[in-house]
């Protein structure tokens, strides 16, 4: 289990996560969403370490990982933007990511497999298109079978077909028991994929539950239409 | 068996006595033979004999040499002077000295003391001895056609005030000192109202005060010596007519240590010599009509300082490679000539392909005036800084002078 | 500690894999070969390259130092999102960045002095000092091109700061020691003037071969504290050991950082 309690964080004069607390269950789907700049990524970087909040803790199973690093070797990451030192070929790029977690086979096969990169092997990161880094950091995220997979934007310029294969993939591996962090613009993908949904508003949780409980709630036909309703409940 | 050896001794004694007798006018001194000291063996003598010293400490104070002899020492015996005296003084002409060894000598406030004095002497060789703690080591006064050759001369000078120098000559002429080995003293050669002289092929290192000093010595000629770590290098004063070729002058370091000091010297010719690393390489004060060409002056603190006093010098062809500055001088006045020489912060080109730079070179920077009136701004020397501020001088003079300027720069080093 | 080597083994990679890096390489090399071609004579060569040194070593570490640094911090991300300390990816990213070019500057001088040897016999400790003083300029300014990009959100203002950084160290920091040195004349000066020249490390760098160059000249000047300082191995020591202070100083700064700032 994974707890977030009362993260706090400010950007200079910006104060972009104002006492943020939930938790997140073992083998569960946990989709955090909201609008632009409300706090999303912020809030997925704090949980990695890539920023140091303020004040608040993020634990691991009761374990408090502030400032702590080896944790990391149970997480899978894939960042919103895909970008990688630009001189090495995606091989190597695998390679050295084997190499810092000292692992010899992280069924990056099987992955690269699956996301049709083995024509793209041998070739700089610099020379590939959007779509296909995107798969390369998926590959890197997913490799290494970590327990817990934290996802920004997975689907995002992903072709229909490569999306749905990580859709896929992503349920599979809640299947295999992993705890599954991800946010998502897209809220019928976020409705498909997750067992609860969290809103995040200018930097605060609005709502923490079930998807289907805030549609419920709210009484609107669809996510989108439910946390719409929320929004503007909320002044936006 | 002591009986025996005495028996021996006075046997190879005999031997000698007999041999001198033989080959006529020979005479041997050793330490246990019959003629057991030099001062014997010079009572014995007549002009034109020889006298062979054997190994052995000598100590006889001062010898006196009146006779027109030859003293050759085998192996080198030692003459000891035991701090008080003069050890050989030599009053007649047509004396050779060879082979030995000369030491202590002892410092005199009062009397020039030497370790070899000749007063008077003429046609005198003096060649291949060892002189140690000499005070004075060889000294000649109104001497002539005598020759300084091959001697080895260590002191262990510590105040100037308190040491002599190695080869001292006051009023003498035609004397030839040459590959003479000098160290230690308070000047290691100095000359005095000499003429027609020649130095030649001499390591003089290590002196306290000059390496080479000498004053009021006309038409003399110095080539091929070696004068190094010099506490303020070679000084030359009040003389005309002076050749100085294939010089080496290095490692002269000090607030005045100088490669060379030309100080009121006239008509002279300084060619083929090499500054290498002195505080300043030449240093010119009074002195006119010198031509110094191709001699070398590199990592010199300021290879040329030459004062507006001196004129009509002709720099001609000379290297100028890596030195803190290059000229300096005291007036936006000069009157001495540079021309074709070649400087390694030369920066301008050769369009014309005459082997010549088409744009002057000033070699006298900015910089060197501000260090001049600011002594701590030294510790700028070689910053961008200050490079800038010479690049603007250059090109728009106002402190350096106008006129000290090489119009034909070489752009290949002079071979 | 493991860790840190295999990331300078991939910054080194990806370092010395980057166009600008040969070029570097290069510009010694052919500096060096052409200054010998033309003048011929080493000690000229050593001269012409201390100026160089002084000049482009820390504007091209600045300045490269500072794009690297902001261009890979989708690399610097990557790596922090994977289990690494801070600590040892800012070491190995330090070590992979000034050692290419340290050697790429240590290879382009040393190969002609090699070819052509050194000239006179007392060069060689002025061609070691030569290249000491170039690693350590190197070390001192990739630390400091490290430290604009870590403060300095905004690529193109770490890259102002850079270039104004290089600039004041190059050149202005020794106008103001000279405008003080003519401002206070009537005063003592000498240690003013070498206390100030610690707080620079071109300037030390400059003093440290000057004591090679230009000893001749240092000894025609007559002052207690330079004499000292000129005259032994004071200055040597001075110079070269505030050299080491200035490694670690904007080092262990930009290390601090580092280890504070959000990605």
């Amino acid at each position: 289990m994974i707890e977030i309690r009362n993260i706090d964080k400010r950007f200079g004069s910006l104060h972009v996560l104002k006492g943020v607390g939930f938790a997140i269950e073992r083998g569960s789907i946990t989709a955090v969403v909201g609008p632009n700049s409300s706090g999303k990524t912020t809030l997925i970087k704090c949980v990695l370490g890539l920023v140091r909040h303020d004040s608040g803790a993020v634990s691991i199973d009761g374990v408090c990982m502030n400032g702590t690093w080896q944790y990391r070797n149970d997480i899978g990451y894939m960042p919103q933007i895909a970008r990688f030192p630009e001189n090495l070929t995606v091989d190597e790029l695998i390679e050295m990511v084997k190499d810092l977690r000292n692992v010899k086979n992280a069924g990056e096969e099987e992955l690269i497999e699956l996301f049709r990169l083995g024509s793209e092997r041998k070739r700089p990161v610099r020379t590939l298109s959007g779509g296909t880094r995107q798969k390369v950091s998926a590959v890197l995220a997913l490799m290494f079978n970590p327990a817990i997979l934290i996802l920004d934007e997975p689907t995002a310029g992903l072709d229909p077909l490569a999306s749905s294969l990580m859709k896929d993939r992503i349920l599979n591996e809640r299947q295999k028991g992993k705890t599954i962090v991800l946010t998502s613009h897209n809220m019928h993908e976020v409705e498909e994929l997750s067992d609860k949904v969290v809103f995040l508003l200018d930097g605060k949780v609005l709502y923490d539950g079930k998807p289907h409980d805030l549609i419920s709630t709210t009484g609107e036909p669809t996510l989108e239409r439910g946390i719409a309703r929320l929004m503007e409940n909320n002044g936006k | 068996m002591n009986a025996l050896r005495r028996l021996s001794c006075f046997a190879l004694g005999a031997v000698a006595v007999v041999t001198a007798t033989v080959s006529a006018g020979e005479i041997v001194v050793h330490p246990d033979g019959p003629v057991r000291t030099l001062s014997a063996a010079l009572r014995l003598a007549r002009d034109g004999d020889r006298i062979v010293v054997h190994p052995g400490v000598y100590r006889e104070g001062s010898i006196v040499v009146d006779k027109s002899v030859e003293i050759v020492g085998r192996d080198f015996p030692v003459f000891d002077g035991e701090d008080r005296h003069t050890v050989l003084s030599v009053r007649a002409s047509n004396v050779t000295i060879k082979g030995l060894q000369i030491a202590n000598v002892g410092v005199s406030y009062v009397e020039d003391r030497a370790g070899i004095k000749l007063e008077d002497a003429h046609g005198c060789v003096i060649e291949g001895n060892r002189l140690r703690r000499t005070f004075f080591g060889i000294y000649l006064a109104k001497s002539s056609n005598t020759r300084i050759i091959g001697n080895d001369i260590q002191g262990e000078a510590v105040r100037e005030a308190s040491s002599g120098n190695a080869i001292h000559l006051w009023y003498c002429r035609d004397v030839t000192i040459e590959g003479n080995h000098i160290r230690g003293h308070r000047d290691g050669i100095y000359l005095e109202w000499v003429i027609d002289s020649i130095i030649e092929g001499n390591v003089s290192e290590d002196n306290l005060r000059y390496g080479l000093h000498f004053m009021f010595s006309n038409g003399s000629i110095y080539r091929r010596n070696v004068f190094q770590r010099n506490g303020a290098g070679v000084a030359v004063m009040y003389t005309k007519n002076v050749q100085m070729i294939d010089n080496l002058m290095e490692h002269n370091w000090g607030p005045v240590a100088y490669g060379l000091l030309l100080k009121d010297i006239t008509d002279s010719y300084v060619a083929r010599n090499r500054f290498f690393r002195n505080t300043v390489g030449l240093y010119s004060e009074g002195s006119s009509r010198i031509t110094i060409e191709r001699n070398e002056f590199t990592q010199n603190g300021w290879a040329v300082r030459i004062m507006a006093n001196s004129v009509e010098n002709h720099f001609t062809e000379n290297n100028f490679i890596a030195n803190s500055f290059d000229v300096a001088t005291n007036s936006r006045q000069t009157f001495s000539r540079f021309e074709g020489n070649y400087w390694s912060g030369y920066r301008g080109y050769d369009m014309t392909g005459d082997g010549y730079g088409d744009v002057p070179y000033r070699p006298v920077r900015l910089f060197s005036y501000v260090v001049e009136r600011h002594p701590p701004t030294l510790i700028l020397l070689r910053s961008v800084f200050i490079d800038l501020l010479d690049l603007a001088e250059r090109v728009l003079p106002t402190l350096t002078p106008e006129s000290l300027v090489d119009r034909k720069p070489a752009m290949q080093r002079i071979r | 500690m493991k860790t840190t080597l295999k990331i300078l083994k991939y910054e080194f990679h990806n370092v010395i894999r980057n166009r600008w890096m040969l070029a570097y390489a290069l510009f010694f090399l052919v500096i060096s070969e052409a200054l010998f071609q033309f003048g011929g004579d080493a000690s000229k060569v050593m001269l012409s390259l201390m100026n160089v040194t002084l000049l482009i070593i820390p504007l091209v570490s600045l300045v490269f130092g500072t794009m690297y640094a902001y261009n890979s911090r989708e690399f610097i991300e990557l790596l922090l999102s994977q289990p690494v300390d801070r600590k040892w990816l800012f070491v190995g990213m330090h070590a992979g960045l000034a050692l290419p070019l340290a050697l790429a500057f240590v290879i382009g001088v040393t190969m002609p002095f090699v070819i052509h040897g050194v000239g006179e016999a007392g060069n060689t400790p002025t061609v070691v000092a030569l290249i000491g003083a170039g690693i350590f300029l190197t070390l001192i300014f990739v630390a400091l091109a490290l430290l604009i990009a870590v403060v300095n959100e905004d690529k193109g203002r770490g890259f102002g700061v850079s270039i104004l950084l290089w600039l004041f160290f190059a050149v202005i920091y020794d106008g103001l020691i000279l405008l003080a040195t003519l401002t206070f004349r009537e005063y003592p000066m000498e240690q003013p003037v070498i206390v100030m020249t610690l707080f620079n490390p071109i300037d030390l760098a400059r003093i440290a071969l000057m004591l090679q160059f230009d000893i001749s000249a240092l000894m025609g000047y007559t002052g207690a504290v330079f004499e000292e300082f000129f005259g032994s191995v004071t200055g040597m020591v001075v110079s070269f050991g505030s050299l080491v202070v200035w490694t670690a100083f904007p080092f262990l700064l930009a290390l601090r950082r580092f280890i504070q700032k959000d990605f």
